[in-house]
């Protein structure tokens, strides 16, 4: 849209301007694209919160960051001015963001792109992303002994596979505490669409769920309508998202690309930098569980501590076959195990997940 | 407290229809006046960020409410100069406005993004949600819910029985007359638009501080459309209005209840339910609605009649 043009061009003066004096005496300047506002406790603040990071760690760095930035040719305007105003890093935090960047990259060889989710290929374009579905199979554990009805519930935005994944390894963690235990899929057909949210997480509650998870951008709107609605709630992206639902919160996924920025910073100015795809999971630094809600019990706890060791440890994965997905076709064969590499692949729904993607 | 299927979903319905029962009702009397906003969008949510606005700043929703209605009758305001003064195109400037109220609520929503708010909640009447079925759906609701019918009939009453809803609908049949009977037609339809723009705030505040309880940029997401097309449904009367809002609601509703209940229907199929609707209802209305048309509206939609 038009609109979102001239509040980039807002944006940008906003922040750009105030750093322009500066410029002079510092080395390095970082340029950040938010998709969305750095509020809402979600997809963007958690990339916020690593620019804070880096702030703090690399106090020398000029910092230019721009929220609302649409994933179309908008964003490489946006990229363009900030190289112009000196930026040699660019961290491009939508996964929509990677075509207009490549084609700045061929522009700048000099400045250094990194980029969430990627996974095209250039000399000075570098990706990260961190999986989740690790953690939203402790999740499950934590939501499976929570449950009362034995009905979980899942709202995604779209049905994509690294999110479908993420939904099956949450029923399926689930599962280890509540062999019975449903989770029912409500697709929304947007990745923010909150009226659709409060929608869902109200039909869900209705019908029997007492627990409920999201992937959405901002998981605000179902914390909230979960709180209101008496029931327990899972929620991803920023650990700030506690604070929405101080009874019902049960944990979180927490994002912490804090420590990405710095070092990918860092190896840029020791030039030792080296184009990469970089992902982390549980048993990096990049995702964590947030903080625990009041409901949950210690000795849910101790087992969600114990399933963590063991997925590091690789005693455990998280898809171990037999596995049948939910129209009872074989999905993974007994004695087959799966974890990350099949969260490009995921078209299916495990067994006990109610609701279809086609 | 798990629900059945129907309750539920009528209980959705009712809650989804809210929101644009409230605009197409201002829209109504926009029409009625023979204008018509395409910008219902816009106005929409301009109610809804600047409401939730002051409401997480006031800690009062019904301080929100009003604002958000101010900021409504305003933002429709901005029509006036340009289709009574100018005379500009009508359906241009709706769209106009819709896209600069989508990128203004954006941006000065953009610091309460992630704002604690006290919202409108749902408020049970006593004894009446007592009653079986009918009590969750009908009397487990918010106060703007409960305004609804109240609203239908003030609207109805305010065109249809009031000296003013005489003048009011003679400058929407013909304007040129109506100035030569005695009445004021600019000014008639800048109270038009100010009441349009009064009841599309409330249709925002009910998105962002009764469903939502958050502001997101975009919150509406065609709801405002919806509105649009609702009043043609309701072939421009107040009354009318209601159950064809119901009936888009049920459609929004049901997608979402569909899928909570596990029906093995597919979800992308579901979604398109209210805009094909939308459509049907578009044809198969036109020609018998037709005739309740405003007769100054079909000036918007046809060869220009002199000034």
């Amino acid at each position: 849209m038009k609109t979102n043009a001239l509040r980039v061009v807002l944006a940008l003066a906003l922040t750009i301007l105030p750093a322009w004096g500066l410029s002079a005496q510092t080395k390095v300047t970082v340029g950040v694209l938010h998709l969305g506002s750095v509020k809402d406790a979600g997809y963007n603040q958690a990339s916020h919160d690593a620019v804070l990071v880096l702030k703090k760690a690399l106090p020398e760095v000029t910092v230019l960051e721009a929220e609302n930035v649409p994933e179309s040719a908008d964003a490489e305007r946006v990229i363009e001015q900030m190289i112009n105003k000196g930026a040699t890093i660019i961290f491009a935090h939508s996964f929509g963001y990677q075509d207009p960047v490549l084609n700045v990259a061929k522009k700048y060889p000099n400045v250094t792109f990194l980029h969430a989710g990627g996974y095209k290929d250039a000399p000075n374009f570098g990706t990260y992303w961190g999986n989740n579905f690790e953690g939203m199979y402790l999740a499950g554990i934590a939501a499976g002994a929570a449950s009362k009805t034995g009905k979980l519930g899942f709202i995604i935005g779209f049905p994509i596979p690294n999110i479908l994944a993420s939904v099956n390894a949450f029923e399926l963690g689930a599962k280890t505490v509540n062999p019975k235990v449903t989770t029912t899929l409500t697709i929304d057909n947007s990745f923010n669409d909150s009226v659709k949210e409060a929608a869902s997480v109200n039909a869900l509650a209705d019908a029997g769920v007492d627990a409920i998870a999201c992937f959405v951008d901002s998981p605000i709107t179902v914390v909230k309508t979960a709180e209101a609605k008496g029931i327990k709630s899972v929620g991803i992206w920023s650990a700030s998202l506690k604070n929405f639902a101080p009874k019902g919160w049960l944990t979180g996924i927490a994002f912490n690309w804090g420590d990405v920025y710095v070092q990918e910073v860092k190896d840029v100015v020791a030039k030792t930098w080296k184009p990469s795809h970089i992902v982390g999971g549980i048993e990096s630094p990049i995702v964590t569980l947030a903080d625990y809600g009041p409901s949950v019990t210690e000795a849910t706890k101790a087992l969600i501590a114990k399933a963590k060791a063991d997925i590091v440890s690789g005693k455990l994965a998280v898809f171990t076959g037999p596995l049948k997905d939910n129209t009872g076709k074989e999905a993974l064969a007994a004695g087959k195990t799966g974890g990350a590499d099949l969260l490009n692949i995921t078209n299916w729904l495990v067994e006990g997940v109610v609701g279809q993607v086609k | 407290m798990s629900t059945g299927f129907l309750e539920g979903w009528l209980a959705g319905t009712i809650t989804a229809s809210t929101p644009i029962f409230y605009a197409a009702l201002g829209e109504t009397v926009v029409e009625k006046a023979g204008l018509i906003n395409l910008g219902v969008e816009g106005t929409m949510l301009i109610g809804a960020s600047s409401s939730f606005a002051v409401a997480s700043l006031t800690g009062s929703p019904v301080a929100g409410l009003a604002v958000g209605m101010t900021a409504g009758a305003l933002f429709n305001l901005l029509l006036a100069p340009l289709v009574l003064w100018r005379r500009a195109n009508q359906l241009a400037c709706g769209l106009a406005l819709m896209f600069f109220g989508a990128g203004l609520s954006a941006f000065y929503g953009q610091g309460f993004v992630g704002a604690q708010v006290n919202g409108f909640d749902v408020v049970p009447i006593p004894f009446l949600q007592d009653i079986p079925f009918f009590g969750t759906i009908l009397f487990q609701q918010d106060v703007l819910v409960y305004f609804m019918v109240p609203a239908a009939v003030a609207v109805w009453w305010l065109l249809a029985r009031t000296r003013w809803g005489l003048h009011l609908r003679a400058v929407g049949e013909d304007r040129m007359v109506a100035f030569a009977a005695g009445s004021r037609p600019s000014l008639l339809r800048i109270q038009a638009l100010v009441i349009g723009g009064l009841l599309a705030g409330v249709g925002g505040a009910h998105l962002s501080l009764a469903i939502a309880h958050s502001w997101t940029e975009g919150l509406t997401a065609g709801r405002g459309f919806i509105a649009v097309a609702l009043v043609i449904f309701a072939s421009w009367s107040p009354l009318r209005v209601l159950p064809g809002a119901l009936l888009f609601g049920g459609a929004l509703a049901l997608q979402i209840q569909m899928q909570a209940r596990g029906a093995s229907v597919s979800p992308f199929l579901l979604d398109m339910l209210p805009y094909v609707m939308t459509l049907a209802v578009l044809v198969l209305l036109r020609k018998s609605s037709r005739g309740r048309m405003p007769e100054g509206l079909k000036e918007v939609f046809e060869s220009p009649k002199g000034a």
